[in-house]
């Protein structure tokens, strides 16, 4: 009798695809939670909506390919892809949005390039960037923060499914600009920076008004992921490090022109991205110098996007650009071999 | 002495399972009736049996001898009739039949009458003691089976600054050096004495994982009542893979042994503890290498260590341990980590074999599971890697067989150690596609060398031809003018005043005439030389391809030297008589 002889090693840890995924999701939960309580519920709404189109279209491409469907659908990356996205658009924006958006990136973003692993684009970005492009207004109308009547499930999924249009909705208060944007346009009309922040109340104690404390909330999430080994410091680290660096330098160069680098570190997606965009492995360098330089140039990007740019945040761009270079930053940062 | 420890890159603490088969104190294990011994059971060409069947040996006695300088001999492990000698499966992966010596146990295990040995080594010079571990058989009993007196012959030029003495025994389940250095410390200094000696290094540093106190302890002891100050142990943290030469090195000394280099090269030579004591019984006691301990683990009921005779089956010892708990699955000779899953388990246990290790379904970690998933590049692989390798991106050309470019990302330094396959979240079997690459490209190598060697035999076959040609030529020229200078003198009989202007013409006209063939002949050559390489329309990628593989030999051919060539060749000589 023959026995079953496979080559070695025999030995293997009780890790899968899956746990990452999860870990990632737990980690996403308190910038969720606080997400919910300062803008309302249209983000769970989103969130849901994310979900129930990534699985579905990640089930369709993945018959369509005559791929497994179980283990697949059972990974969590269609998810997660899901809920960054869901995390990343306004909060009351249609429904047809996130669905089209998520809908983008699993089909078009992840599966035409040969799904799970093989993408060279973040699916979520992609996802965001084709929305921003095609719809500008839908897509930069925020709820307000900490709004009087707080905006529970069932006034949210009313929001989300009428058709309301975006300058309804700032008719009657509901929204506006995100504090990015708003800060941009502001500038524009020679206002400087103190005197912009002093007059608006879409700035809070930090930076922006409730997106400080989403962030914070996602920032202690991400340092668990690290603690949990499940994604390194370097990107994150380059990341704000670099994009502290450059808004400090400006900043101390002409305050009334270029916002602390606090405000840039806690206004939009910054905390979010640097955690839990930046990090998608599939898309980003792998090596550790590589990682670094590739943090470092996506949060000078968006410093340059956001400042100089023609959009208010900048997290989707600048990723998507340092993606394409991904490859040819890991060819160039191979560690020093053992014994050579 | 030892001020510091260095930790190398990556690495895993593993799970280890080794307390259940240290419960029980180290026996023999029961000599079965039949012991099959291969000619092979070491690094090298396989041994050459001396004896017939139907013929006694004793035991101890010498059943085949050494079959050149990378060799050892084998000899019988206990007394009996020799039986067959015969093709038998070898503890080999793809369960290939080998030249065996089958004997029949007579119960009586009556030693041969040993040769002299001496009780104080130091009356002995190095290459005497080299000869007495070569005629004895010692190899090396880590694992890789190199004969010892080569490893302890580092050559004139050289001196030997460390020898590091391996007891870190870094795979889970294994324990029998773990035993060894508990029960026999002091045989171990004593050869790590004599190996010191033989290689006249310096300083000795016994490197022992830290999960191994007894063993410490134990040792510990034994290098003070010895009251060597230059011998010193070092506990090192459990890390696997600690106890792999290049990272033991590194983290004994903080040195990395070059590429394609030896550790030699670096003043340094690593011994495994099993091997200093054979070569302390070989030098003491005159006795060759018949028996060694072997651990037998996993889905057994008794798991333990026994000091099993070179030929048992694997499958006598398991059922010494009780039997399996279940139906065996898999039957892997080595570590859950680097070990080799066998096809049978009637297999012998040979010079190389530290553990059995049964599966039988029910230890966790062995078990795969059932999909393996796309590659997310996590890069968990290339934090683990000891090498600093990236294994993933290894991984991405092995599958794209992109022979090439793997090598810009050093394939062969990978040491199969398995950590980024154990760590992987997809469960892709990584150390098997870089076997699979690498063997790839040594098969595209020996093509190339075929090719190559068929080319210039073309091309030497068509400038014979040419040549030949051109001689002819050459001859029936020189035989014309020969004949022409006949007849101008016989014409010089006629006329004197003529012989003197053709004498003046005919040297030159002669001499130019050679030129002429040598320079056809030579622009002849040269033409083939071109025309007949197959490497005139080349793209980059395949010059750059040919001359990373032109570079990688020559490298090749420096390195071998290094391991073979610096050996005395009297010691070898001296051995073959």
């Amino acid at each position: 009798m023959s026995l079953y002889a496979p080559s070695s090693p025999h030995f293997h840890n009780d890790n899968s695809v899956t746990k990452i995924m999860l870990k990632v999701l737990y980690a996403l939960v308190p910038g969720i939670l606080v997400y919910v309580f300062i803008f309302g519920f249209g983000v769970a709404i989103n969130i849901l909506l994310a979900i129930v189109t990534a699985l579905s279209c990640e089930a369709i491409m993945l018959v369509l390919r005559k791929r497994p469907i179980a283990p697949f659908l059972m990974d969590g990356s269609a998810v997660i892809t899901g809920v960054l996205l869901a995390l990343s658009i306004p909060s009351i924006a249609p429904w047809w949005i996130i669905v089209l958006g998520t809908a983008f990136a699993i089909i078009i973003a992840k599966h035409l390039y040969g799904g799970l692993g093989y993408n060279p684009f973040n699916p979520a970005m992609i996802g965001y960037a084709m929305l921003l492009i095609s719809f500008p207004q839908q897509m930069t109308v925020w709820p307000q923060s900490y709004a009087s009547n707080f905006l529970g499930p069932v006034d949210s999924f009313k929001l989300i499914f009428s058709d309301n249009t975006p300058e309804q909705l700032a008719a009657d208060a509901i929204s506006g600009a995100t504090p990015l944007d708003y800060l941009k346009n502001q500038l524009g009309l020679s206002r400087d920076v103190a005197d912009i922040m002093a007059n608006s109340d879409t700035f809070g104690l930090l930076a922006s008004s409730g997106f400080e404390w989403i962030s914070i909330a996602f920032l202690i999430g991400g340092l668990w992921l690290i603690k949990q080994k499940i994604i390194h410091w370097h990107i994150p680290a380059a990341m704000i490090g670099s994009l502290t660096l450059i808004a400090l330098v400006f900043y101390i160069i002409d305050s009334g022109q270029y916002a602390s680098p606090v405000f840039h570190l806690f206004s939009g997606a910054t905390v979010l991205g640097a955690f839990f965009i930046a990090t998608d492995p599939v898309s980003a360098a792998t090596t550790a110098k590589g990682k670094i330089i590739y943090g470092t140039c996506i949060g000078l990007l968006i410093y340059i996007i956001r400042t100089w740019g023609g959009y208010p945040d900048a997290i989707a761009f600048a990723v998507l650009i340092m993606n394409m270079v991904a490859p040819t930053i890991d060819y160039y940062t191979k560690p020093k071999t053992y014994g050579h | 002495m030892l001020s510091k420890l260095f930790n190398f890159n990556g690495g895993i603490p593993l799970p280890q399972h080794k307390e259940a088969s240290t419960s029980l104190a180290i026996e023999p294990a029961a000599i079965p009736n039949r012991l099959v011994l291969p000619l092979s059971q070491h690094i090298g060409t396989p041994a050459e049996a001396i004896v017939e069947i139907g013929q006694y040996v004793l035991k101890g006695e010498k059943i085949a001898k050494a079959d050149g300088y990378v060799s050892a001999p084998v000899h019988a492990p206990t007394s009996g009739i020799v039986e067959d000698i015969g093709d038998y499966p070898l503890p080999h992966p793809s369960g290939m039949l080998a030249q065996c010596i089958v004997i029949k146990p007579d119960g009586k295990d009556q030693w041969i009458e040993l040769a002299s040995h001496s009780s104080d080594y130091k009356q002995l010079n190095p290459s005497e003691l080299r000869n007495i571990i070569r005629a004895c058989g010692i190899v090396g009993l880590g694992g890789a089976g190199f004969p010892t007196s080569i490893k302890h012959n580092p050559g004139p030029d050289r001196t030997i600054d460390c020898l590091i003495l391996n007891g870190a025994e870094c795979e889970p389940y294994i324990t029998c050096d773990d035993m060894l250095m508990r029960d026999k410390a002091k045989e171990i200094i004593c050869g790590l004495l004599i190996t010191k000696h033989a290689l006249q290094a310096k300083q000795c540093i016994i490197a022992i994982e830290d999960n191994k106190p007894l063993a410490i302890k134990s040792m510990q002891q034994a290098v003070e009542e010895f009251g060597n100050n230059k011998i010193s142990v070092a506990v090192i943290p459990t890390i696997y893979p600690a106890g792999s030469e290049k990272q033991l090195i590194f983290t004994i000394t903080g040195k990395e042994v070059p590429e394609n280099g030896l550790p030699l090269h670096i003043g340094i030579v690593c011994q495994n503890v099993g091997t200093t004591a054979a070569v302390y019984r070989a030098i003491n006691h005159g006795e060759p290498l018949i028996s060694r301990y072997v651990t037998i683990a996993g889905d057994v009921k008794q798991p333990r260590n026994l000091d099993v005779l070179f030929g048992t089956s694997v499958n006598d010892l398991v059922n010494q341990c009780g039997g399996s708990t279940g139906d065996v699955r898999r039957l892997i000779i080595g570590g859950p980590m680097m070990g080799f899953a066998m096809q049978q388990i009637t297999i012998p246990v040979i010079k190389t074999t530290n553990c059995v290790l049964i599966d039988a379904g029910q230890s966790k970690e062995l078990q795969k599971q059932k999909y393996t998933m796309p590659c997310i590049r996590c890069g968990s692989c290339a934090d683990v890697c000891p090498i600093k390798l990236l294994p993933q991106q290894l991984y991405w050309f092995s599958k794209a067989q992109e022979l090439d470019r793997i090598q810009d990302f050093n394939i062969f330094d990978c040491i199969e150690c398995g950590c980024c396959d154990y760590v992987c979240p997809s469960q892709i079997p990584l150390v098997q596609y870089y076997r699979f690459a690498k063997s790839e490209i040594w098969k595209r190598e020996r093509d190339q060398q075929k090719s190559d060697n068929a080319r210039e035999r073309h091309e030497f076959h068509q400038f014979r031809l040419e040549r030949e040609k051109a001689e002819k030529a050459e001859k029936l020229r020189q035989k014309k003018a020969a004949l022409k200078a006949k007849e101008l003198q016989k014409e010089l009989k006629k006329g004197q005043t003529e012989n003197n202007e053709n004498e003046t013409k005919e040297n030159p006209a002669k001499s130019t005439a050679i030129l002429d063939a040598i320079a056809r002949v030579k622009a002849k050559k040269e033409k083939q030389h071109i025309t007949a390489k197959n490497t005139d329309e080349l793209t980059v990628s395949q010059e750059r391809m040919i001359k990373e593989i032109d570079e990688r030999r020559a490298e090749q051919r420096n390195a071998i030297p290094n391991s073979i060539d610096s050996t005395d060749s009297d010691n070898v000589d001296k051995t073959k008589k």
